[in-house]
């Protein structure tokens, strides 16, 4: 398998003083799925920033495919493709335009632009819309078009920072259903995400960056495994006594809601034997909290104030 | 990345620039045939008539070929000054930063915007003063020639203030305290000649009085500086000022954090 991309040693330390990123290695190997995580100020941003040449870096190698930003910054940005978290595209000019002038940055055709061009704003339903200026645009769709406009080249690896922030549950879904789908394609995607939900349904592999300096790196089922402990909400027949089950901590939280600390040794099904000898009925289940989420409170100091957002 | 690629790349650019102005051309083209028109009908008609011959020529064609340049000089540099600090404002600019464009490629599409502006509004300014004098043409070479290096001039001026400014004041700043007095001193209403010893030397070092100079020689065979000398003063201008853009592109300055 290739590596998609290879970062090596990579500071940057900005205008008076900041180090925002403290020597980082990091490597996606190609058709992978990747998850780069952490709080507000963390670097991910910035590491984002170096990759895509809009920040310079202070010391480190970034390599694309095999070619350094350094001495083949061209073809290294040629596999490329970035959807940057603030809208960046020009407002006032029509959608079409945006992206086939895109497309003629990276040397392609005007006539094979707007093929292309058709193709991703049908896909990401906004043909309707491609006469329109960029300012016409709900923020849902201001989205979809920085996606659209990320692919005209038809970029190996697509980098989305915060691709769904401010996005409707239902048009997330489907987002995340066409990153699936391009993925599939062979084309690695590195995303980075305040859902974390969104990481650990989409993404195989996860970085998690925390005051520039990277604290996890590993494959998200072996990070999942390493969490020794989830805690469960059922909702049950009223009751004004605590169930006690053997084994279990157990907190009635109302007349009907009671929750559950479970190892990764227990058994759910021990839980329902001993509320079922109790005569407690048990309606619907569900995790407290995304099992992502409890590591990445657990792995990054300032999760408190990280864990507002994400919820 | 291959020649043509970088070809395309730049009919990109400069398709993308020439549609934003094209696409407001009521405040990119209109308001130069007015004024200009008002030029003319004060200065030519008005005032000129009393003014007499000046170089061997009436007022009203004596003023054309400086008039024509003060719009070629105003357009190529505000075009490329308002579209790339726009384009840094809104963050668009990092469409051709993360792509394979060279920094020579965006600095030629949008200096080549800017002379498109520069040129077309020009040639607009040329039309209007037809309905108020005969133009006379005695080198046309001369004419593209210093059309085309002036607007370049500017443009690369323009691009350079862009790249330096923080806010859309920035971006006014000299085009009101600076080039519009070197315009207005350059000649464009009177003959250097005219003027006492020290303000004829004072002028010499105003880089417009070769540009007006130049292409007023081009319409009516007059001029108050050699055309060699003009013309090297244009191309100096214009190779410093291109290595300069090339530099604070390079460096990423106000583009890069």
């Amino acid at each position: 398998m290739k590596k998609a991309l290879e970062i090596s040693n990579l500071n940057k330390v900005y205008k008076g003083g900041f180090k925002a990123l403290k020597g980082i290695d990091l490597t996606v190997e190609e058709g992978d799925f990747f998850a780069l995580l952490g709080p507000n100020g963390a670097g991910k941003s910035t590491t984002i920033g170096v990759i895509t040449s809009l920040v310079n870096k202070t010391a480190g190698t970034v390599k694309v495919f095999g070619h350094d930003i350094d001495q083949e910054l061209e073809q290294a940005k040629s596999y490329l493709g970035l959807v940057p978290q603030e809208f960046n595209f020009n407002q006032f000019e029509p959608l079409m335009k945006i992206l086939v002038n895109q497309a003629g940055y990276y040397g392609i055709e005007r006539s094979l632009a707007y093929q292309r061009a058709e193709k991703y704003l049908k896909q990401l339903d906004l043909w309707d819309k491609r006469d329109d200026s960029g300012r016409m645009l709900s923020g849902g769709m201001k989205r979809r078009l920085m996606i659209a406009r990320a692919l005209m080249h038809e970029p190996k690896v697509l980098i989305l920072d915060e691709p769904t922030a401010g996005v409707d549950i239902e048009l997330r879904r489907s987002m995340w259903e066409f990153l699936r789908e391009l993925n599939q394609q062979g084309i690695t995607i590195i995303l980075t995400t305040h859902y974390l939900e969104e990481a650990e349904m989409l993404c195989r592999n996860i970085a998690i960056i925390d005051s520039g300096i990277i604290v996890k790196n590993t494959d998200m089922k072996s990070l999942l495994a390493t969490l020794d402990q989830e805690t469960i909400v059922l909702d049950i027949k009223r009751t004004n006594i605590t169930p006690v089950l053997e084994g279990y901590i157990t907190r009635l939280i109302d007349d009907h809601t009671l929750e559950v600390d479970v190892k990764n040794s227990q058994s759910l099904n021990d839980i329902f034997i001993q509320l079922s000898a109790q005569n407690i009925d048990v309606h619907s289940m569900r995790n407290k909290s995304n099992r992502l989420e409890e590591l990445f409170v657990s792995l990054v100091g300032s999760g408190q104030k990280e864990i507002q957002e994400v919820s | 990345m291959s020649s043509k690629v970088n070809v395309i790349a730049l009919k990109s650019i400069l398709h993308k620039e020439v549609h934003r102005f094209m696409r407001i051309w009521v405040q990119t083209l209109v308001p130069p045939a007015i004024t200009i028109s008002l030029y003319f009908v004060i200065f030519g008609s008005l005032i000129g008539s009393r003014i007499g011959e000046m170089g061997g020529f009436d007022y009203m064609s004596f003023i054309v070929p400086g008039l024509i340049m003060m719009s070629v000089i105003t357009n190529s540099y505000s075009n490329v000054a308002s579209s790339f600090f726009s384009a840094k404002w809104q963050r668009n600019v990092e469409e051709m930063l993360v792509a394979p464009v060279p920094n020579w490629v965006i600095v030629a599409g949008y200096v080549g915007g800017g002379m498109a502006r520069g040129i077309l509004v020009g040639t607009i300014v040329t039309l209007v003063s037809l309905l108020f004098v005969e133009i006379q043409i005695h080198n046309i070479w001369v004419i593209i020639a210093t059309v085309s290096l002036t607007s370049a001039t500017f443009a690369l001026g323009g691009l350079i203030n862009a790249i330096f400014a923080g806010s859309f004041d920035d971006i006014s700043i000299i085009p009101t305290f600076i080039l519009t007095p070197l315009t207005y001193l350059g000649g464009v209403f009177y003959s250097i000649s005219l003027l006492p010893e020290f303000w004829q030397g004072v002028s010499q070092i105003n880089p417009i009085v070769y540009m007006v100079n130049a292409f007023r020689y081009g319409f009516l065979g007059i001029s108050d500086v050699s055309l060699i000398l003009a013309f090297s003063v244009l191309l100096t201008f214009i190779i410093t000022l291109f290595v300069i853009a090339m530099t604070l592109i390079s460096k990423g300055i106000g583009l890069r954090s």
